[in-house]
């Protein structure tokens, strides 16, 4: 009987132990020895993950006192992701990739390191406004500007060729008319694809096409404006292509990388999608239409061009934040300074383009564009693109606003609500949200 | 270590009991600690307006999380469309896994072999089954579509996931095809325990094979149906992770379940009162159904 007493109370005894040491912050357990820091990143846009990967085994070797863990996740993932991992103390991640919608979100929160006091007079002067406007909210800076990204307008010239098409459209109607020609003469079934389905994709193509048909999210008050006459054209017009079949209907439930895989696959003559799409094309490993992706500038509609809407797009850049509550934010953001680097964002500008302006001036421009086999015709795709960028609106309820306009569409495309109808109904909810 | 014995000595039985308790203790109290507390403060939050976030402010708001929801249509079409899910998903689950219980109990050639075949489906992880129905269901480079073509059935590659009264129906064949070996599984062993006699009896009696399924086996069944259904409709009820892996919710929310919502708020809104009252009015809905279970097919008399 003895035995059995003191067994159990060993195991007790055991148990406790064990809870008490599972409670210690792990910035205690691992004072000694090199520190660990995890850092949260999409494998979408932007560089690919072997690169990163290779970038942190070079920033490793010249700093052996921090190991750098980086997780990749599709993009639309990484919101979830940060607000579980925020749920623990310390939190899951270091640091992790911030899209341009998120940072009044998660400055309310609290789940971002104010870095102001970190950036260097370099810093600031070397890299685009744009790129700080991002990160930046009442003068104080949360993050490092990492990637620039806008939607492009992508074409297969062989295609367009093949349906004798010389140069690509310049408006969306012209896109349809194009589109059925190339339908016609049999080159592919669905001409056109889009990330349509219920995320946030779905809202960058609505922003490129709302804008270029001369509407806008919320008007000069604030009050939400897409549901507006402008608005519900472009959606109806969305509509439309997929009733002419000029649209892939697959696209309702496609995001960025089923767009690209159908675009890389030879199934259709239009994508718009990010920039990580062309370099994808042109890799004989994964794409059937090696040397056939071009770009153009994003077409916009007739009746906005003659109202002067001159290009349209949506911005989609990110940065990199330091979690608030991270044990290590002088070694994250040590490896954040690095992986924003000039040098090393020059050396890997195939997948995405440098936020450093100095990169695109004189005879850098030169070595920009020589750097990748991609650059060629990347940068100049980039520097027309990129002033049409248009905002999402910069709101902390941003998510859940975004999640009621994703609905809107869909319930559109699906034929559950007219556009006007779907549309009003976001807009309200809008007017919810922004009165909570 | 000196023990003072009691001096009355306690029966074998109750020293037995008392070392299973000792013995139990370490692991009640990590159950209590891992369910119980998080039980507890979710209850808790659920009468709060909590934004996610760092030391945010609580505000106690009662019961306005429930009422906000309860009067929310979103709330009552999703509850509706995760009462679809469960019964479509059970009820066939059920029928199919009877079926083949039946075929088994029946050992025809190969019975092992289906038996042993059954498992798999059962053991691959829900996500893993989720990707690889995405993957069949896919419109562009999808099995089903290829399947179809080739028997001539359709002229076109269909978009499956995007046709809103058909993503659900696709999510639940999905979802039999992953755990209907579970209930097939429990039905088989239930079959194999009945006494052979009454059945025997009945047939020189002049019952046919039909009668004797359903006069006899079906309700002697009864009691390993009623677990099988319990934990199935629970479990069908909560259904989320292979909605997220295969239509997120869409199209047009016409594959959002309950759960879903649930994570919707609490992750993606950041409204974790409003997450945490739609748990217990998940709790709620579940208690009910398994009370009706009980009530309707739990009748002692019969297994004794």
């Amino acid at each position: 009987m003895r035995t059995i007493y003191k067994a159990t109370l060993f195991a007790l005894a055991l148990v406790f132990l064990i809870g008490a040491t599972g409670c210690a912050p792990a910035a205690q357990q691992a004072a000694a020895g090199p520190v660990t820091i995890h850092i949260l990143t999409q494998d979408q846009a932007g560089m690919k993950p072997a690169e990163i990967d290779q970038i942190a085994r070079d920033f490793e070797a010249q700093n052996p006192d921090i190991k750098v863990n980086m997780e990749y996740l599709g993009y639309d993932f990484i919101h979830d992701k940060i607000t579980t991992g925020m749920a623990a103390n310390p939190p899951a991640y270091d640091a992790s990739m911030i899209d341009v919608i998120w940072p009044d979100e998660f400055i309310k929160a609290g789940y971002l390191l104010d870095v102001t006091n970190r950036i260097t007079p370099e810093m600031k002067s070397g890299i685009f406004p744009a790129s700080w406007k991002g990160v930046t909210r009442n003068g104080k800076i949360y993050g490092m500007p990492w990637l620039m990204d806008v939607k492009y307008f992508m074409y297969n010239k062989d295609m367009l060729q093949k349906a004798g098409i010389t140069d690509p459209p310049k408006t969306w109607e012209e896109l349809v008319d194009q589109a059925k020609t190339i339908k016609d003469k049999g080159v592919v079934e669905f001409p056109i694809v889009w990330s349509w389905n219920q995320k946030e994709g779905v809202v960058c193509d609505y922003a490129v096409l709302l804008y270029g048909n001369g509407g806008s999210f919320v008007d000069a008050s604030g009050k939400p404006a897409f549901n507006d006459e402008k608005g519900v054209q472009a959606l109806t017009w969305m509509k439309q292509t997929i009733d002419d079949g000029l649209t892939n209907p697959s696209s309702v439930s496609s995001d960025e990388a089923a767009v690209e895989a159908d675009f890389m696959a030879g199934n259709s003559a239009f994508a718009v999608n990010w920039l990580f799409q062309y370099s994808d094309s042109n890799d004989a490993s994964k794409s059937k239409i090696v040397g056939q992706a071009a770009f153009a500038p994003m077409p916009v509609f007739k009746a906005g061009a003659e109202a002067g809407v001159k290009g349209s797009s949506v911005d989609g850049s990110s940065s990199f934040a330091i979690m608030a509550t991270t044990p290590y934010p002088d070694q994250t953001w040590k490896f954040l300074t690095y992986l924003t680097s000039n040098e090393v964002q020059t050396k890997y500008s195939k997948e995405m383009l440098p936020i450093w302006k100095g990169d695109f001036e004189g005879q850098k421009l030169e070595e920009l564009k020589a750097a990748t086999p991609s650059n060629p015709v990347t940068v100049p795709a980039f520097l027309g693109q990129f002033p049409y960028a248009n905002e999402r609106p910069t709101v902390s309820y941003y998510n859940e606003a975004s999640a009621a306009l994703q609905l809107a569409i869909q319930e559109a495309l699906t034929g559950v609500k007219s556009p006007k109808e779907a549309l009003d109904a976001a807009a309200a909810k809008w007017v919810e949200l922004g009165g909570q | 270590m000196a023990i003072n014995l009691p001096k009355r000595r306690s029966t074998l039985r109750q020293q037995e009991a008392r070392i299973a308790w000792l013995l139990l203790a370490p692991s009640l109290l990590i159950m209590l600690g891992v369910t119980l507390w998080p039980v507890i403060s979710t209850f808790i939050l659920s009468f709060f307006h909590v934004p996610t976030g760092i030391n945010q402010i609580r505000t106690f708001v009662g019961f306005a999380n429930y009422l906000e929801m309860l009067r929310d249509r979103l709330f009552w079409e999703t509850i509706g469309r995760t009462l679809y899910f469960t019964a479509v998903s059970v009820g066939l689950e059920l029928i199919l896994g009877l079926g083949i219980a039946q075929l088994i109990h029946s050992r025809p050639w190969g019975w092992q072999f289906l038996r042993f075949s059954l498992i798999i489906p059962w053991a691959v992880p829900t996500i893993v089954n989720g990707a690889m129905w995405r993957w069949i269901y896919s419109a562009d480079f999808g099995a089903l579509n290829g399947l179809l073509m080739q028997l001539g059935l359709i002229k076109h590659y269909v978009p499956w996931l995007t046709l809103p009264n058909m993503a659900m129906n696709l999510v639940i064949v999905a979802d039999i095809w992953h755990t209907m070996p579970f209930v097939a599984l429990v039905l088989q062993a239930a079959l194999a325990g009945l006494p052979e006699d009454l059945d025997e009896a009945a047939a020189v009696d002049g019952a046919n094979a039909w009668q004797r399924f359903w006069q006899i086996r079906l309700p002697l069944l009864r009691p390993a149906i009623l677990v099988a259904l319990i934990v199935r409709t629970v479990d069908a009820f909560r259904v989320f992770d292979i909605v997220y892996i295969i239509t997120s919710g869409g199209p047009a929310y016409k594959t959002l379940t309950i759960t879903y919502l649930t994570y919707l708020n609490s992750f993606a809104f950041g409204k974790q009162g409003i997450g945490a009252a739609l748990s217990f009015l998940i709790s709620a809905f579940t208690i009910v159904m398994a009370f009706i279970y009980i009530r309707f097919l739990y009748r002692p008399e019969e297994t004794q």
